[in-house]
């Protein structure tokens, strides 16, 4: 029983902390919290169910697909929302407002097109086996969704840590004055940053489609409040926390159905990340560094 | 001599105050030359803008014959005109190595193999810290990553804005002898600083802006013996 909940959490957490990495990126680079990572989640969701429906073409495209419809939405968000507010150097209270705006009419624009109600995968685009692990039950999705889940993260990691690129998206989170002056082109790595992000949303928001096998066009709101929880329990703008945080979150939320009761949930998820913000104010790997023009 | 950088009417704003006001000058290509003068008299101000940082609201800028005025920041390290500036601008949560490989950013590392070798040869106190977060360096050692970053881009033009600023004596002499040895190595040099003294000795050409305005200027030598400078930067 207790094996069996840890599986669940661990591939919820994984989705958390999916979702919490495209959020704590933006953060990090572009220093905004962007309140559309939702939408671009539900737009993943909604491109892998078309992607499956109507091309007719297995899941594993489904879910690249997703990446690349959640992608190219948050690209053209940073194109048409985020470059025009940050060369007008607008203070960052605007472009986290506009990013409600882009989260709106994307949520408006699934409704109208796909309608409000729930749609599900049909029947059979889940793998239904399951395999004994150590005497435990894990579904093939359970395993899919924690093993591309942790190749993600070690490749975000590796990039972070040993690439130029990486090494540049850092000098950017510090300084993208000291940046610039290094001849990076901050500019283009906003972007690439903006579209890498919503892509891992998008990977996060078809994962959970298929995990509860719902999809609705406010679907992102739920996770947002999650997701900024979340990053903030790991540290605003560390990737390592949002990991963490995203694993921690899953666990807590799992483990509080099974043992306290579903109505609670999200009441002692939160009440346990309020608990160790009082102990730890600056987050889990959070440091106390003020941002540089 | 050849001019590698010829700046002409560079006016600079921030928003209605005129910070530079049309001001001229050339540097000459291996020369090292000074920008002196007072506080706020907008010596940071012009290499910022030189630095495609901040706009220029006129004038023009030549970089061996090209017009540079409109670049953006990247294009114009691209070109091989690299800033140390105010402040040293130390990515202090990176490692020392990781600040020196940035500084490589434009043409990779492995292309930079034998800068660093350089740099370090250059500044040996970073080799014990290479591993180390650049943010607990001292002052000094933090200046030093600086040039040594910027000597990583294999810049052409080298523009310095108060190296020695903060730094205690002995380690401003460190950091002018490597700042010779550089420019002995073909190296062109832009040098701002309040230290209107040691600067003038060590530049071949000096210039002094004031109020936005240049002032004086000339061989480093002769600024140091002219009137108006004894009286307003050489304390008598
Ligand atoms: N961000 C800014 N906004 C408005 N005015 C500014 C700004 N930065 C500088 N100034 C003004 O522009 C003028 C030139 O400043 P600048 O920093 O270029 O001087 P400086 O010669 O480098 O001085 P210092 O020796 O103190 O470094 C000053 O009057 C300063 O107050
Ligand atoms: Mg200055």
């Amino acid at each position: 029983m207790l094996e069996q909940q840890f599986v669940n959490a661990l591939s919820l957490g994984c989705i958390y902390a999916l979702f919490a990495l495209g959020f704590t990126l933006v953060f990090g680079v572009l220093g905004i919290i962007n309140l559309g990572h939702g939408a671009v989640f539900m737009v993943g969701a909604y491109a892998a169910l078309m992607t499956v429906i109507h091309l007719n073409l297995p899941l594993w495209v489904a879910i690249i697909a997703a990446m690349i419809a959640a992608g190219l939405a948050g690209a053209a968000i940073d194109a048409l929302v985020l470059k025009p507010l940050r060369k007008r150097g607008a203070p960052h209270l605007i472009p986290m407002i506009a990013t409600i705006g882009t989260a709106i009419i994307l949520n408006n624009g699934a409704q109208a097109v796909f309608g409000a109600g729930t749609l599900r995968f049909p029947f059979g685009t889940v793998p239904e086996e399951a395999l004994q692990i150590a005497g435990v039950k894990v579904t093939a999705l359970d395993l899919g969704i924690i093993v591309l889940s942790f190749a993600m993260m070690a490749a975000l990691l590796l990039v972070m840590r040993r690439t130029q690129f990486g090494r540049a998206l850092r000098a950017i989170a510090e300084s993208p004055k000291a940046a610039r002056l290094l001849g990076i082109n901050v500019e283009r790595l906003f972007f690439v940053t903006s579209l890498a992000a919503a892509a891992l949303g998008g990977l996060a928001g078809v994962l959970i489609s298929l995990n509860s096998n719902a999809i609705f066009p406010l679907m992102g709101q739920d996770i947002l409040l999650k997701g900024i929880a979340v990053i903030i329990l790991g540290g605003m703008g560390d990737i390592r926390g949002a990991m963490l945080g995203g694993l921690f979150l899953g666990f807590a939320e799992v483990l509080s159905v099974a043992y306290i009761g579903s109505d609670m949930r999200d009441a002692v998820a939160f009440g346990l990340l309020f608990l160790i913000l009082l102990l730890r104010p600056q987050g889990l790997f959070g440091k106390v560094v003020q941002r540089k023009a | 001599m050849t001019a590698m950088l010829e700046v002409c009417g560079l006016t600079v704003n921030y928003g209605r105050i005129q910070a530079v006001r049309g001001i001229d000058f050339t540097l000459e290509t291996g020369q090292i030359s000074a920008l002196v003068g007072a506080n706020g008299a907008g010596k940071s101000t012009t290499l910022l803008a030189l630095s495609g940082l901040l706009p220029k609201a006129g004038g023009q800028v030549r970089f061996e014959g090209e017009d540079i005025t409109r670049l953006a920041p990247h294009q114009i390290v691209a070109r091989g005109i690299v800033q140390v500036p105010e402040g040293r601008a130390i990515l202090t949560t990176l490692t020392v190595l990781e600040n020196l490989e940035l500084g490589a950013y434009r043409h990779g590392l492995k292309a930079a193999d034998d800068e660093l070798d350089a740099v370090l040869h250059l500044f040996p106190p970073l080799k014990e810290r290479l591993h180390g977060l650049a943010g607990n360096l001292s002052g000094g050692e933090q200046q030093m990553l600086a040039i040594g970053r910027a000597l990583m881009a294999k810049p052409r033009l080298l523009l310095l804005d108060e190296p020695s600023m903060g730094l205690a004596p002995l380690v401003v002499q460190e950091i002018f002898r490597a700042l010779r040895a550089i420019n002995r190595g073909g190296l062109t040099l832009l040098l701002v600083e309040q230290n209107v003294c040691q600067a003038l000795k060590l530049a071949q050409h000096g210039y002094v802006l004031e109020n936005g305005l240049m002032a004086l200027s000339g061989p480093g030598r002769e600024l140091l013996g002219h009137p108006r400078m004894l009286e307003a930067y050489l304390g008598g």
